[in-house]
């Protein structure tokens, strides 16, 4: 989106000065914060994609003679209860976490924009409506709403999917429908509505790309929010079920046998930090260079 | 005041009345049979149908919902479904626990946030107030169970200095306290870099204000300004604030007290989803939802009464 400021249309003579395309890497990069972010953001995003490059061992293999081994070069991080490799086992997890946030994340996010967009461009009892529905499913302490959905449903990836996309969207919703507000009184919406455009295409080629920057930048600041539900409901065991190796499930081995070995633990806890820190910093960082604005509020 | 007070008071009953009208109809219209994933795959339709009928789940769902709020009016939340004990008791009993964990990280957080907070608005952009704004990001990041499960593994499995589980012999003080110390600093950590963030903002932006300025002109020591003047002020938004934080708080309860295995409503119910045990987790997700509405509440409403401007606002 290109905002017209004073000065732009004061020099209007003067040629036009393009920003380069990749400038906003640039000053990204610049910052210590966000170049660490985006390196750890990277080495999460390669070591889980390339999980079954990378592991020395298959995740699922049994070695019972060397279980709870200490981390060695044969093992760099040891090995659990049953004797698998804990390094395969987080390479794989990885995959999972990530799993759960893009698909939830991005599940959310469109249905966020659909409601929200519907609740500002609506009438006005349908808007009350639905920010009373967004108020309540907030009022709500996400792992307990998790934890009764779970009692019904049965723990599974999905189900953790379904809580996250149930948790985040409002919150979506209601940034997207206060853009709407606040836009579909300005004047190139007017003149759209007097050319004879329809409400649909007002809303989808006119709204739509103003509002989803700011909405793109919560996003990835919701990322490590959403690895952190996988891994904390897969750590209560009510997460992904017991082959499919999870941070979580990690951790709650390593809870077990914490007297018996800190490794377990250690190393479950390592990647989490690494990606709630990684898209943390980058989250903060991109915010810092699309839109400063947002900084006051958060 | 009062009306405004009477207002914000209807809304938090009727978003409370709403989430639990939204979780019942979510489990309603979810797939999957509650009796059948509680009693397990052998059981008869006999059983499933008298499981049903013991829970209310063969009603129609508006019957349901207002049985259930009926219920809620009258503090009846039913029965154990194993042990057959109230409900209302249960909860009653492991809400103290919860509470003073969350009240004791809470208190963690602001007795290491606010000077944190106030420290690097006092110096500003130097390298202190740069590493700080680091430390509150990594607080707000880290998942709380991480903090606990290192926590444990540190200070109570390797250096033996806190005790690892139990909340403590009941009557005694000192062993209570040295059980709540870990879990309660573990549930309380995210909220440091929070906190540090808010109050660091308001701080500047009372420093800037016209009777500091004054105060300065005068000659009184920096000190006492800061600490005094200034901070009195600062701090007001982020009390007001503190009321949002208790959801997270209570979220990072629940891990707590399973981690350090402490009684409590968060325990109490993740063993309840473990049986299947449908009142309790109902019970359970009704009390904290209500308290994270009441809790919503009285933070606005110390906002209200400190700035007139939020009540003509709504």
């Amino acid at each position: 989106m290109t905002t017209i400021t004073p000065e732009d249309t004061a020099g209007a003579d003067a040629p036009i000065k393009r920003e380069p395309r990749l400038a906003w890497l640039w000053q990204l990069l610049r910052n210590p914060l966000g170049a660490f972010g985006l390196f750890l953001v990277a080495l999460i995003v390669i070591s889980a994609v390339g999980a079954d490059f990378f592991s020395p061992y298959d995740y699922k293999a049994l070695d019972v003679k060397n279980r709870l081994a200490s981390p060695s070069w044969a093992h760099l991080l040891g090995t659990d209860n049953l004797g698998r490799d804990t390094f395969s086992r987080i390479l794989h997890g990885g995959q999972i976490a990530l799993y759960v946030a893009l698909v939830s994340i991005g599940t959310s996010l469109v249905l966020g924009l659909a409601l929200g967009m519907l609740a500002g461009y609506g009438p006005r009892w349908l808007d009350n409506l639905l920010l009373l529905i967004f108020d309540s499913v907030r009022a709500f302490p996400v792992i307990m709403f998790a934890l009764a959905v779970i009692t019904v449903v049965g723990p599974s990836l999905e189900t953790i999917i379904g809580v996250v996309v149930m948790t985040t969207t409002p919150g979506y919703a209601r940034i997207a429908r206060n853009s709407t507000l606040s836009l579909k009184n300005n004047e190139f919406i007017l003149a759209e509505r007097s050319l004879g455009a329809g409400t649909i295409r007002i809303m989808v080629s006119h709204l739509l790309p103003n509002l989803i920057a700011p909405l793109l930048i919560l996003c990835s600041m919701d990322i490590p929010v959403v690895i952190t539900i996988e891994a904390g409901l897969s750590f209560l065991g009510l997460g992904v079920k017991p082959p499919t190796p999870s941070w979580g499930s990690i951790l709650n081995d390593g809870y077990g046998f914490i007297r018996n070995t800190p490794w377990l633990v250690i190393a479950g806890g390592i990647p989490l930090i690494l990606t709630t820190l990684g898209f943390t910093f980058l989250g903060e960082s991109l915010r810092d260079v699309f839109d400063p604005k947002l900084k006051k509020d958060r | 005041m009062l009306l405004y007070t009477l207002k914000r008071l209807g809304l938090a009953i009727l978003i409370v009345c709403v989430a639990m009208l939204l979780l019942l109809s979510a489990i309603h219209m979810v797939p999957g049979d509650p009796a059948g994933i509680a009693l397990g795959p052998r059981a008869t339709p006999e059983m499933r149908a008298e499981f049903k009928a013991l829970m209310g789940l063969d009603q129609p769902f508006f019957i349901q919902y207002f049985k259930f709020l009926g219920n809620v009016v009258t503090g009846d939340l039913g029965v154990d479904v194993w042990s057959k004990r109230p409900v209302t008791q249960m909860i009653s009993e492991q809400l103290p626990h919860t509470l003073a964990l969350a009240l004791v990280g809470l208190g963690w957080s602001m007795l290491i946030g606010i000077p944190l907070g106030c420290f690097s608005a006092v110096h500003r952009n130097s390298l202190l107030d740069k590493f700080t704004a680091v430390i509150s990001v990594g607080c707000i990041a880290i998942p709380s169970f991480i903090v606990g499960l290192y926590l444990l593994l540190l200070f109570a499995v390797e250096l033996r200095w806190f005790p690892a589980i139990g909340a403590g012999e009941p009557g005694n003080l000192g062993d209570q306290i040295s059980h709540l110390i870990l879990p309660s600093l573990a549930v309380g950590l995210g909220w440091v870099g929070y906190l540090a963030r808010f109050v660091r903002t308001s701080m500047l932006e009372v420093m800037g204000e016209n009777h500091i300025r004054m105060a300065r002109a005068y000659g009184l020591p920096t000190r006492r300004i800061t600490y005094i003047y200034a901070l009195k002020l600062a701090i007001l938004p982020t009390v007001a604030l503190l009321g949002v934080g208790v959801g997270s708080l209570i979220s990072g309860a629940v891990f707590a007290e399973i981690i350090f295995a402490r009684p409590g409503v968060g325990k109490m119910v993740v063993d309840a989803v473990n049986t299947r045990n449908y009142p309790i987790v109902m019970g359970g997700v009704l009390v904290t939802t209500m308290l994270f509405a009441l809790s919503t509440l009285i933070s606005d409403l110390i906002a209200a009464w400190l700035d007139p401007r939020v009540r003509q606002g709504f």
